[in-house]
């Protein structure tokens, strides 16, 4: 099953690779991992998006909680919560496809950002699969590029991750 | 007091009271060992190889409780230090090695000895640093041992860069240290402790599987007073050889994939399985779908938990200090007047004894030929079984494991993780540095000895009388023993050639150098050899090339499913 793990780790030098190696070392699945300083400069935020069993995913946590940088681990999935992921896809619009894109944008609440003779820049946020329907809406060799910054997660109401 | 960076290292292992730092000086640490030369409260003990460092800190951590210090230089002394590193990672032992580094202008331009240090070993370590302001120095090393030496122990790494060794800085140790992201459990959870106890006194047909979290955490005697109080049976890990009195009857012997018939049956059949400090890993429990089929209920203690239900189900896991939670356990036993029904514990102790009567550790005692097991035999009786043995990997390590009987904690010293060959030697240095009037011996093979052997030189230097019990078989024993049984009598590459002559070897470095050929001269050999206290004395027997070690439980099987002899082949 999928699970959005949540962090908080001391934003040092190291700690970002201590935990993808980790997830390699220990073979864990990641499908994302996001990280950026928090309004604390010295906690970084991460999310990792992985999969497995109940029993790979308390391993997991057990594990990242093992590491030194780690100041605190939370499975989104416990509790409400939101996930958001950005998207910058670049497709071909030319002649129909002009219109058609940008009715199929609209539809998703996405904004195009950048416009050429020949083609779209569409920004798009939202949950994974949300951002899947999108491009399986658009016809597929109209798409030129897609940059997909994984998901960030928080937890709904007053659940507050902080130290 | 301004202080150098490199004075400032040295000044923290005076205030940590470090007794030795064992080290290889090199271009990135050469303030440090300038600093080290204008003082004498912190010895260097001068190895031959950066891995004899690692592991001789080691060996002292072990035999001490206390973490071991290594100092090594940039690049290649880093990388020669991983497998000592990663020996110590996987057996928990507390340990600070300090490394250097190229300067911090050269960091990232492939400078000459220039390695990762902090990438490198960072799988390996509990934590590591990279120091990259002299004004973090001192507290960095206060965070290394204290993490180091706290929770579940491990080594941490701090790689000081040339340049900073050379600033300047005010130096003070910190007298505490707290860390936002560390707060390692000490206290079990009370209600579970109590749920435990209240299981085992439920308990028809209990057992105790105590490993190295007990000897870890100081908690042998606890952990004895317990199992002898309740008089329930009790395994020991490989690990944890030492933790229970090996000579108490109440003693079922190792278990795993060379345990006894008695204490895997045990494992198997028990109806409550008490786990102290072990991790239940695949060389213990065999396959563990095998060990699910028996249902038995499962209390596990450990300090660590990542280490509970990872490779079991635990119905009571209680995260906490060994020795705290024995205590409490103990407190509760003592309270209550119940107790496991005698009828029941009596008839589990009848079932022990019909499977002891396999008698499964028999070997031909007879036999014309030296028998590897018959030489740790005689070692046990000429040390009086109060020796500290480190050994190497393979089947001399099972053998010492098998014959020597441990009754106190920190006198077995052996890479049971790793499975590092070359421990042995620089670890009985450690052993012997750490209790000098101690009787150290260290178990090895021919092929083993030889990945360290360069240690010899080290022994003599700083009069290091560790007897080293070389059993002599011309042949990777393990592997010639998993290659007959599993790949069809195929020797490849497992037969040692070109041996050199150990005892004029041993004579060379300055050594005493002994050839034991017959069984009749094992007993008077290790007399002799025992008796010269101040010298190295380095025995090779020429045991039995064919001897295999035995029970035996093929990997993947399960914990049952044992070979005991010849017979099962």
């Amino acid at each position: 099953m999928r699970h959005i793990l949540s962090l908080l780790l001391e934003n040092e030098s190291g700690a970002l690779s201590r935990v993808a190696g980790l997830f390699s070392a220990r073979g864990y699945n990641i499908e994302s991992l996001t990280v950026a300083p928090t309004e604390d400069p010295t906690l970084s935020r991460m999310t990792v998006v992985t999969s497995g069993s109940e029993e790979v995913i308390e391993q997991i946590t057990k594990q990242l909680n093992k590491l030194i940088d780690v100041v605190k681990v939370f499975d989104l999935q416990e509790g409400r919560h939101i996930e958001r992921e950005l998207m910058l896809v670049k497709v071909r619009a030319e002649g129909k496809d002009r219109e058609e894109l940008k009715r199929t944008a609209d539809i998703f609440r996405g904004r195009i950002i950048d416009v050429t003779d020949r083609t779209y820049t569409i920004e798009l946020t939202g949950p994974r699969d949300k951002l899947d329907a999108f491009l399986e809406a658009i016809d597929r060799g109209l798409i030129l590029e897609t940059v997909r910054t994984g998901a960030s997660g928080i937890g709904r109401g007053e659940w507050i991750l902080r130290i | 007091m301004r202080l150098t960076g490199a004075e400032i290292t040295i000044q923290c292992l005076q205030e940590e009271g470090v007794e030795y730092v064992f080290g290889y000086p090199g271009g990135a640490v050469l303030y440090i060992y300038d600093a080290l030369f204008n003082q004498d409260k912190v010895k260097h003990i001068l190895v031959r190889h950066e891995q004899a460092a690692l592991h001789a800190a080691d060996a002292y951590a072990r035999a001490t409780g206390r973490p071991g210090v290594a100092l090594v230089t940039s690049g290649p002394g880093v990388t020669n230090a991983v497998t000592g590193i990663a020996t110590a990672y996987m057996d928990s032992i507390p340990m600070v090695v300090i490394t250097g580094q190229v300067p911090t202008p050269a960091i990232g331009l492939d400078a000459f000895q220039e390695v990762d240090t902090v990438g490198i070993t960072r799988p390996c370590v509990k934590h590591n640093f990279l120091v990259k302001n002299v004004e973090d120095l001192a507290a960095t090393i206060k965070k290394a041992f204290y993490v180091a030496s706290s929770g579940r122990p491990g080594p941490v790494l701090v790689d000081i860069p040339k340049d900073i060794s050379q600033h300047v800085a005010e130096f003070s140790y910190p007298k505490s240290v707290s860390l936002r992201s560390y707060a390692p459990v000490t206290k079990g959870h009370s209600g579970q402790i109590k749920k435990a106890v209240q299981m085992l006194m439920e308990a028809r047909r209990p057992m105790i599987y105590a490993g190295g979290g007990v000897i870890l955490g100081d908690a042998a005697p606890a952990l004895t007073k317990l199992v002898k109080q309740l008089g329930f049976p009790c395994t020991n890990t490989l690990m944890g050889l030492g933790a229970f009195p090996g000579t108490d009857p109440q003693f079922v012997g190792m278990l795993g994939m060379h345990g006894t018939y008695e204490a895997n049956l045990a494992m198997q059949h028990c109806d409550v399985l008490l786990a102290v400090g072990a991790r239940f890993d695949d060389r213990v429990i065999g396959n563990p779908q095998h060990f699910y089929s028996e249902g038995r209920r499962i209390i596990h203690v450990d300090i660590d938990p990542s280490s509970i239900s990872k490779r079991v189900r635990v119905d009571v896991p209680i995260v906490g200090n060994i020795n705290d939670v024995l205590d409490e356990m103990q407190k509760i036993v003592d309270a209550t007047t119940a107790r496991p029904e005698p009828a029941a514990l009596k008839a589990w102790w009848n079932q022990i004894g019909q499977w002891r009567e396999r008698d499964c550790l028999r070997y031909d005692r007879a036999s014309a030929i030296i028998k590897p097991q018959f030489v740790v035999e005689k070692l046990y009786e000429v040390t009086g079984g109060d020796a500290i043995i480190t050994s190497d990997v393979g089947q001399h390590q099972m053998w010492a494991a098998q014959y020597y009987k441990f009754d106190k904690p920190r006198r077995w010293l052996n890479s049971g993780g790793l499975g590092t060959m070359g421990f042995g030697l620089p670890a009985a240095m450690g052993a012997q540095l750490a209790h000098p009037d101690a009787t150290v011996a260290c178990v090895t093979g021919e092929a083993s000895i030889q990945m360290c052997i360069q240690e010899l030189s080290t022994c003599k230097q700083y009069h290091l009388p560790v007897k080293i019990i070389n059993l002599n078989n011309r042949y990777l024993g393990m592997v010639r023993q998993w290659q007959q049984i599993l790949h069809g009598n195929r020797y490849s590459e497992s037969y040692m050639d070109a041996l050199p002559d150990f005892v004029r070897l041993a004579e060379s470095y300055g050594h005493v150098g002994v050839r034991v050929e017959s069984p009749a001269d094992v007993e008077p050999a290790l007399r002799e050899a025992f008796a010269l206290k101040d010298r190295v004395v380095f025995m090779d027997f020429l045991t039995d090339q064919t001897e295999n070690v035995f029970p035996m439980v093929k990997a993947g099987q399960g914990l049952t499913e044992m070979l005991l002899g010849a017979e099962d082949l």
